[in-house]
């Protein structure tokens, strides 16, 4: 039942409204609306049952495993929004930041130097809103380093096939031509195939390592050095940073930018599809082309840097400074672990990655590349389930929900055929683990007896498998429907 | 071990299940030469010791009476709002691709959709994007794609827009051969004069910008400017402040055939300031350029069973299928602000958010009526404003701001760097937060900033 059908004319939750003064606005009468807006009339009672029940129809990390390759769902430590939703954080207005919000500030100046430490970088910038919004600054700097150098030829962005959608749509909005490169068989990058694709005119290449395969590419600093030999810069996309946080950082590798999920290695939530935060970071060499705001310590006071101070700064690519609650839950996480503590995310996403893969190994799936250990996620493909039971991986997901598990990451990366990326993260445990291995051996089972019972799955959700054909070619996208 | 569950006994367990010797030995692939070593990082705090340090650190931001708008409001947000976006469900879930685990979620977007579109008067909303600046950079890439008559790219954008959403268009449009042509307005009146787009007429314009309210808190020539881009074959993109639009004609509304996309910042319907961010920014559009739409979209169908059910769709038009041939880059929305506005609305609903705006919009009238009888103030722009307008000072606008900043006030934005040729203008804002007492004392506070410079009280 939706909002809309609860609403009764003249109900409503008075306690929220300001008084009613009689006056009306001194506004043209064109220029006034003449019929209200149609939201609902509830009254507060109804608004907090709908919704409550609402939430309770999704599956979330709080309720459920969510193996979720590639989204890092661990657990979303409940101080971390207590303390980002004190009120003397969430009453700062953004004008007022520099004058009345010297404690934000200095949590963001801080959480800078931090990121900045962990992945090898001269600078980082806290601005941008998620990781396809770090994409595209990284992108636009490197545009801007080599129209520094008037270096105007390098006009192709390298990406690999494997890499999420999001690195070629930000090259292209970054106005560069796509140029994939293939993976080998071990799922890293095919260094002749890299070697033929580099030349003048490539800007640079965008990399996930470990890649979204779920390997560490081994080599790293070859790769680095064909494309710095060809004049273009490396661009790290932090979206697998979990799997080598305070082991082995970007910088290091050779790497020019990044851009860092915040919602994945430093456990902001996911709130149903954001806000995430993708603060950028780059070497001395792209240090000038930073986008702002970027936060300076001057004595004991904080402020926001200013375009006359950075006039080579790609810009600004939101209204203020950034989604900056998010970034005060980073700011909480991050100092809840300490270095020891980021070193052990790493150590145990790789331990239950690995040991999740070995126990669906021998429950009798198929990992996408057996010869490689797992980083901290790793890839297993139903072809064989497909082919056999005319099984797809969608049915072998919509059974796992069954179970009371989200399922894995489907489909992606594109490269691998009936794939379930799988990514169990550090805050799960090892019964976790074995009841999720036991769950897929329990639907294997079924895959091979009652096929049908995984097509037709789910079977226990509050709505059975969706009409996503209808959905696409009779669009119903706002209540009243036609 | 902070957030790890394992035991000894586990870990002992899980390495001789990999046959490795030990966790060390499963980093074995990574190149010895690229290890880093121990990292410079802060020490680790329990939570005790973290939660008293960020209390320090909000109690070293100071509580300031807002009277700043300029993008980002102040209004009450009822508790119901938060105390349920809150709860786990909503805060620790994903992007709702498992549609059937993701029930809650999606219907929320669902609803929230309905809600943006019948605020705005357009057919379709998008699930959201991160902001109002993005928002509009975003409507200004589609209306490009979307507007067959044009071949320039070309876009108009009025000097009367945010100056903090025209350098983000900038940086974003900025790699994709757009032209953006800055638009005059009427210093006299605050607003875009619609004989200055004579200048226009006949050539080719992809889309025209229109602020309503604009950034000066002048309410512009709505119906004029949506006739102006409709003959000149350019899209007309309306800016808006979803709290303004209880009171104001929306864009579905403006002119013979109404605006084309319908853009701003959600900031306003229950999202706190929290320093500038998250917002969330809500695009809409007429049916005709649904697919030009970028950002996630959730459609009501039926399940197997033919009960009804929410789903994403036209998922073909995004980065993860399309990818570098994709409408934009975006992946994620804002989706727990968008739940939250949602819940909003709900609350308030037609009545409330009226009395929101109205109470907003008389309480800017009364303490534009206290500043105006100070001897040297002066309103700037004599038209109608919604809850913002401009006062100019005989002082220096930026000393006014400290004083009333020294006094516990945020005064609003100073527009002397952005635009100089207002003199010593300030922005200031009234919401339905602010008391008569409140709107007496800011008044009383600049007469005396303005009556005895220099003087400590």
């Amino acid at each position: 039942m939706l909002i809309f059908d609860r609403s009764r004319r003249g109900r409503a939750a008075h306690a929220q409204f300001p008084p009613e003064t009689g006056e009306s606005p001194t506004v043209p009468d064109g220029l006034l609306r003449k019929t209200p807006p149609a939201l609902p009339e509830v009254s507060e009672l109804d608004a907090v049952r709908h919704y409550t029940r609402l939430s309770q129809q999704n599956y979330a990390i709080d309720t459920q495993f969510y193996p979720l390759g590639s989204c890092t769902m661990k657990y979303n430590p409940k101080a971390c929004h207590d303390l980002a939703s004190l009120p003397g954080f969430l009453n700062v207005h953004p004008l007022g930041l520099g004058r009345a919000g010297q404690g934000t500030l200095a949590c963001l100046y801080e959480l800078q130097e931090i990121l900045g430490e962990i992945t090898g970088m001269a600078g980082v910038s806290l601005a941008c809103a998620a990781g396809a919004q770090g994409e595209f600054a990284g992108v636009a700097m490197i545009r801007a380093y080599h129209r520094s150098r008037d270096d105007s030829a390098r006009t192709e962005m390298l990406v690999p096939d494997a890499a999420h959608g999001t690195n070629p749509a930000s090259a292209s909005m970054g106005g560069f031509r796509v140029r994939e490169v293939a993976t080998d068989s071990d799922g890293n990058v095919d260094l002749a195939a890299l070697d033929e694709a580099v030349g003048p005119q490539t800007a640079g290449i965008m990399l996930t390592n470990p890649s979204t395969l779920g390997v560490f590419d081994r080599h790293i600093q070859a790769i680095a050095d064909i494309v710095h030999r060809a004049g273009g810069l490396l661009y790290y996309d932090g979206a697998n940073l979990n799997a080598i946080a305070g082991k082995v950082r970007p910088g290091d590798m050779g790497f020019d930018v990044i851009h860092l999920n915040l919602h994945k290695t430093f456990s902001t939530p996911h709130g149903g599809g954001g806000p995430g935060a993708g603060p950028v970071g780059v070497n001395d060499k792209l240090l000038p082309f930073l986008p702002l705001p970027v936060a300076v310590k001057e004595d004991s006071c904080y402020r926001m840097l200013t375009e006359t101070e950075r006039p080579h700064s790609i810009g600004h690519l939101i209204t203020f400074a950034g989604n900056v609650g998010v970034l005060l839950r980073a700011y909480v996480y991050v100092r809840m672990l300490g270095y020891e503590g980021l070193k052990r995310v790493a150590e145990f996403s790789t331990l239950n990655a690995n040991y999740l893969l070995k126990k669906l190994i021998e429950a009798g799936f198929e990992p996408a590349f057996p010869q490689r250990r797992a980083a901290h996620e790793f890839i297993v493909t139903l072809k064989r389930l497909a082919k056999e039971h005319r099984v797809t991986a969608l049915d072998f997901a919509k059974r796992l929900l069954d179970y009371g598990v989200h399922a894995p990451t489907v489909y992606f990366p594109l490269l691998i055929p009936e794939c379930f990326l799988i990514e169990p993260t550090e805050t799960e445990s090892k019964e976790t683990l074995d009841a999720f291995a036991g769950a897929m051996a329990a639907i294997l089972k079924e895959a091979e007896t009652e096929p049908d019972r995984l097509k037709s799955a789910p079977h226990s959700l509050p709505v059975r498998r969706l009409d996503e054909v209808r959905a696409a070619r009779h669009p119903d996208l706002a209540y009243p429907s036609e | 071990m902070p957030f790890i569950p394992h035991t000894e006994d586990d870990i002992r367990d899980m390495l001789a299940a990999l046959g490795a010797a030990s966790i060390e030995a499963l980093f074995d692939e990574i190149p010895a030469e690229l290890r880093c070593g121990a990292l410079d990082l802060p020490p680790a705090l329990k939570e005790m010791e973290i939660a008293r340090l960020m209390h320090a650190r909000a109690g070293r931001n100071r509580p300031l009476l807002c009277f700043a708008g300029a993008g980002a409001y102040e209004h009450h947000i009822p508790a119901a709002v938060w105390a349920v976006a809150s709860r786990g469900e909503f805060y620790s879930a994903y992007t709702p691709y498992q549609a059937e685990a993701s029930q809650g979620t999606l219907q929320v977007l669902y609803e929230y959709q309905s809600m943006m579109a019948s605020l705005t008067g357009m057919d379709v909303s998008n699930a959201s994007l991160y902001d109002g600046a993005t928002s509009l950079a975003e409507a200004v890439l589609m209306a490009v794609r979307t507007n067959r008559k044009s071949r320039s790219r070309r876009i108009l954008m009025p000097k009367t827009v945010h100056p903090y959403y025209r350098r983000v268009v900038e940086t974003i449009v900025g790699s994709q051969a757009l032209e953006l042509t800055e638009l005059p307005y009427d210093i006299d009146t605050g607003r875009i004069d619609p004989a200055s787009l004579d200048i226009h007429s006949g050539t080719d314009v992809a889309a025209l910008v229109i602020p309503q309210v604009n950034f000066f808190g002048v309410l512009e020539a709505v119906d004029e400017l949506t006739d102006w881009a409709c003959a000149n074959g350019a899209l007309a993109i309306a800016l808006v402040n979803p709290v303004a639009l209880a009171l104001l004609k929306p864009p579905g509304e403006w002119g013979k055939s109404g605006a084309d996309i319908a853009c701003g910042d959600g900031q306003p319907l229950g999202i706190p300031l929290s320093g500038g961010g998250p917002y969330f920014g809500f695009l809409c559009c007429r049916k005709a350029h649904l697919h030009q739409l970028p950002g996630r979209l959730v459609g009501r169908t039926v399940d197997a069973d033919g009960r009804p059910g929410f789903t994403l769709t036209l998922q073909a038009r995004e980065q993860h299928i399309r990818r570098g041939r994709a409408t934009s880059n975006i992946c994620t929305n804002q989706g727990l602000m968008v739940t939250a506005a949602t819940i909003y609305m709900a609350l308030l609903g037609p009545e409330g958010l009226r009395r929101v705006a109205l109470q907003s919009h008389r309480n800017t009238l009364r303490l534009m009526d206290g500043l105006t009888a100070i001897d040297g103030v002066e309103r700037v722009f004599p038209g109608p404003f919604f809850h913002e307008a401009v006062f100019r000072t005989p002082r220096p606008a930026r000393e006014i701001m400290d004083g009333l900043a020294e006094r516990g006030i945020l005064g609003g934005y100073e527009l002397t760097r952005e635009y100089p040729e207002l003199g010593e203008a300030i922005l200031v804002c009234v919401t339905e937060t602010r008391t008569q007492e409140d709107i007496e004392s800011y008044a009383r506070k600049v007469a005396s900033l303005v009556i005895h410079p220099g003087n400590g009280s």
